[in-house]
């Protein structure tokens, strides 16, 4: 049987990016033909400025060869244009005449320039810009002539006259409005930028109105008449007032088309043979012309070309950055303010710096930055993400700087960075080699920086570094997605949140009921998904979903850390950091009897016993637990240690018995499995020996009782602990910390250290949970105690079970 | 000619899971099971920095490397892209319910 057919009218960054989520999740499914107007691969329509400005060439922004068309086994058509759409007989037929039967059609025919109705507007010299040929005739005009005109003080109409400029001609900006970009920006920042540009040596009429374009001699454009009479020469002169939906061929063919070619929330046209993606799409009544909103509606449609019907389109916020080298901007949302609304701004004119947040009902709404627009992506995110920020609002305009992820030199901004500056502490990845990787590859997610240039795949502590890299490459282009949108993996569309959700809403139990019921597109999920999945629900139904070791990565499945060579590290529990002689005797027997070439104390208070062979595992196990020893949990996203100080039992500033408190926790959270790993510490006095502040859960002995502080971390993201609440016995130590440890491990996202989930959710909501609800704190506890019940020693269970056979090697018969 | 040799009864691999069996000379062999229980043989050393593969997640008919996340498919030897490496493969069968390797 033959393969359905899909034709794609349209060969731009949307319906090409359409495609290529196609080719993701149904690679076979369809015969693929593609009609492109332009002789061009799919290009970065997005770079053309930077073309313009001579800064790359044609071949650096082109995103798709000719080889991906032939390995994707595309038929493509280039250089043709279509003529019409013969929808009884489901033909396309261009202007050729060639014509392709399609049983599916993606209309993705982009947007035109408006080119303004005046007298002289089909003259020689007088362009829109829009595509290479544009920008071709644009480098070619400024090689002959002097005066360049550029109507219309928009992005592009910017972008125009500063790459015309750079090629050395004089350029007036002509614009209609009383500011510049007042699309994008209040008046202040257009003043502010008005400024800059003609500092650089442009020149502006705001409002002025066009009369007549005029012809000299040649019959080439030779000069512009204004309304009020002006007239100033003109030899080139660029029309950027605006785009218009390219709908002429729809509408031709009666598709409904009302300011762009009108689809649903799965990009569907009045015809439901015929999808529309990109600029030619008015969706719920707005036509996009930037590109991350044209991206998220490519996903919606390849979803459903391919047959899967989950997705919907149902609108995006869209962010704004000039690229002009030297100038920085960037706005987002309702950045005017009004009615209901607050602002707060920071206005230095000398330093030229600008910026304005506007706030409702406690929500980020909407801003504009000049002049540093580093944490542009970070207002972003918090605007898509909605989030509550009145915690954070005394400091909120002075950005995310107080980040302080570790691992490359304090730099917490990417915009301020040296392009050899190095990103990733882990790889060696420096900003330079992110920022080519990201123009030369075409990559617009953090996930494609991550697989191509491997910054932000170890550690991660990066990531946000490489986002604002990506933010600050792309532009507009720059896709935030809400953090509880953001898929689980390439697995699924699904986010964590989504996943964990259902499994508690409809009981799943098992992986296999997970990737059935919420349509996973691989057969058994991936390295990323299944740890998760299976996380989730062994936390969710403790006792009854059965946990899955072909889920866990190896350190888990073998009780130990696997080191660079393969062998694998041995650390027993020392309850609370305490040991005895007999103990350390074991301990000491072990590793000689082993052949333990390294013994270290780590920094939870324990002993490490390093380079042990996979299949000795078991034996040394045996002789620990033998010696009255148990599994240290130094391997999982599980509790490893309680760390604490000598406190009252000999300490002479002691005020509380802190080794018998992290004792007592320590046993109560023996083996709990959290997203991610857990450390707690306790200390007996103020003085906090055990460097409580650091820790997941941090206590702090007073003379009345302790003091307990949360989400605290000593590593990537060095975050002080955050005081949570005082209380006066051990039990209630054992309770409310317990009680909070449960709350995040029912919602932490996997992966997610406490500090991390403190920040999405906010210490105001834990304490709601927590503090203020006292049956729920007791529910919280219960529930932890009761998943926690008949904990059994993973050393000692997994000798006497049956999985004994993968710690042994097998050696074949000669 | 046969050089097949007798590894182990299919179900000591668990699903999705592998064991590793080792030669005398040539370095270490990784051999997984598939959920479709289909076998695979690969040197159980990755293209990247040497992670022992028979320790990764497998998944779809691919392993995840536990050192550093490479994945290598598990039909070809090859890594997924954007990485860039090559995996040594060997002959591997079920008979009977065992699995067999060719050496």
């Amino acid at each position: 049987m033959s393969k359905p057919k899909l034709v794609m009218v349209g060969n731009g960054m949307a319906g090409v990016r359409t495609l290529e989520e196609l080719f993701k999740i149904a690679p076979d499914m369809y015969d693929v033909t593609v009609f492109g107007a332009e002789p061009h691969p799919n290009y970065n329509r997005i770079l053309l400025s930077p073309v313009l400005a001579g800064e790359m060439k044609v071949q650096d922004i082109i995103l798709n060869d000719h080889d991906w068309y032939r390995d994707n086994r595309v038929n493509l058509h280039l250089g043709k244009k279509v003529a019409r759409i013969d929808r009884v007989k489901r033909v396309v037929i261009s202007e050729d005449g060639t014509e392709e039967p399609y049983d599916r059609l993606l209309l993705a025919t982009g947007s035109t320039p408006f080119m303004l109705p005046i007298p002289g507007n089909n003259l020689e010299g007088v362009i829109g810009y829009r595509d290479i040929a544009d920008t071709d005739a644009m480098i070619e005009a400024a090689k002959k002539y002097k005066h360049a005109v550029v109507i219309g003080g928009g992005l592009l109409g910017l972008e125009a006259a500063n790459g015309l400029k750079l090629r050395g001609m004089d350029v007036t900006v002509v614009h209609l409005g009383a500011w510049l970009l007042e699309r994008q920006l209040d008046e202040v920042a257009g003043k502010m930028l008005q400024k800059s540009l003609e500092d650089r040596g442009l020149t502006f009429l705001l409002e002025k109105q066009t009369e007549a374009l005029i012809p000299g001699e040649s019959g080439r454009v030779a000069a512009i008449r204004f309304k009020d009479g002006m007239q100033i020469p003109a030899e080139l002169v660029v029309m950027a007032a605006g785009i218009r939906p390219n709908t002429s061929l729809a509408e031709a063919s009666g598709i409904y088309c009302n300011r762009g070619i009108v689809v649903n929330d799965t990009l569907q046209t009045y015809d439901p043979k015929i999808y529309a993606v990109g600029e030619c799409v008015a969706h719920r009544g707005i036509a996009y012309g930037l590109v991350a909103p044209l991206f998220e509606q490519a996903k919606v449609a390849a979803n459903h070309l391919a047959n899967y019907g989950i997705g919907r389109y149902t609108g995006s916020v869209t962010s704004t950055k000039l690229k002009v080298t030297g100038i920085d901007l960037f706005s987002a949302g309702d950045y005017m303010g009004g009615k209901g609304t607050e602002e707060i701004v920071l206005n230095d004119a000398a330093g030229g710096v600008y910026k304005k947040l506007v706030i409702k009902d406690n929500k980020l709404v909407g801003g504009v930055l000049y002049g540093d627009t580093a944490d542009g992506p970070w207002y972003f995110q918090l605007l898509k993400d909605g989030k509550d920020i009145h915690e954070i609002r005394d400091t909120l305009l002075f950005g995310q700087s107080m980040v302080g992820d570790v691992g490359h030199a304090g730099q917490s901004k990417a915009a301020s960075m040296s392009d050899d500056a190095e990103v990733c502490g882990c790889n060696g990845v420096t900003k330079g080699t992110i920022v080519r990787a990201i123009k030369e590859k075409g990559l617009f997610t953090l996930d494609e920086v991550k697989k191509h240039t491997k910054a932000a795949s170890s550690c991660g502590s990066c990531a946000g570094l490489c986002e604002q890299i990506l933010a600050s490459t792309l532009g507009g282009a720059y896709q935030a997605t809400a953090t509880d949108k953001k898929p689980l993996c390439g697995c699924t569309d699904h986010s964590h949140k989504d996943v964990r959700e259902a499994i508690v809403a409809r009981h799943l139990t098992t992986k296999e009921a997970v990737f059935e019921a919420m349509d996973w597109k691989t057969p058994n999920g991936c390295d990323k998904c299944r740890p998760a999945i299976n996380y989730y629900l062994i936390s969710s139904f403790p006792h009854e979903s059965k946990d899955d070791p072909q889920s866990r990565f190896i350190n888990e499945r073998s009780h130990a850390n696997i080191q660079k060579d393969g062998t694998y590290s041995v650390v027993p529990r020392m309850w609370g950091g305490l040991t005895t002689p007999d103990e350390l005797r074991a301990i000491a027997d072990a590793a000689e009897k082993y052949k333990v070439p390294t013994v270290k104390v780590t920094g939870g208070q324990r002993i490490d016993l390093l380079g042990v062979k996979k299949e000795d595992l078991p034996k040394m196990w045996a002789d620990l637990n033998a010696a009255g020893m148990v599994s240290g949990h130094a391997y999982g996203k599980s509790i490893r240690t309680v760390k604490t100080c000598v406190g009252a039992e000999h300490c002479r500033f002691g005020t509380q018995k802190s080794m018998t408190m992290g004792v007592k926790l320590e046993k109560m959270l023996f083996d709990m499995y959290a997203p991610h790993k857990v450390k707690l510490a306790v200390s007996g006095c103020p003085r906090n020996c055990a460097e409580a502040g650091i820790k997941d859960v941090g206590v702090i002995g007073v003379d009345s009782g302790y003091e307990i502080y949360i989400g605290g971390n000593g590593g990537i993201k060095t975050e002080v602990a955050q005081f949570f609440c005082k209380v006066s016995t051990d039990e209630e130590v054992m309770e409310y910390s317990g009680a909070f440890l449960q709350l995040y491990r029912e919602e932490g996202w996997y992966l997610e250290r406490t500090c991390h989930y403190m920040e999405r959710v906010g210490l105001e909501y834990i304490k709601g949970k927590i503090l203020e609800d006292a049956e729920g704190r007791k529910a919280y506890y219960n529930r932890l105690l009761d998943s926690l019940k008949g904990a059994k020693d993973p050393w000692e269970t997994s000798r006497e079970e049956k999985p004994i056979k993968q710690f042994i090697p097998i050696r074949l018969e000669a | 000619m046969s050089n097949w040799k007798l590894v182990c009864p299919l179900e000591d691999i668990p699903p999705l899971g592998s064991r590793v069996v080792q030669q005398a000379t040539g370095g270490d062999i990784a051999i997984f099971r598939t959920s479709e229980d289909e076998v695979f043989a690969l040197h159980d050393k990755c293209p990247h920095k040497g992670g022992p593969l028979s320790q990764g997640i497998v998944h779809g008919k691919r392993v995840t490397c536990p050192l550093h996340g490479w994945n290598i498919q598990l039909e070809s030897g090859e890594a997924v892209a954007p990485d860039v490496g090559h995996c040594g493969k060997f002959e591997v069968k079920v008979e009977g319910g065992n699995v067999y390797l060719s050496v």
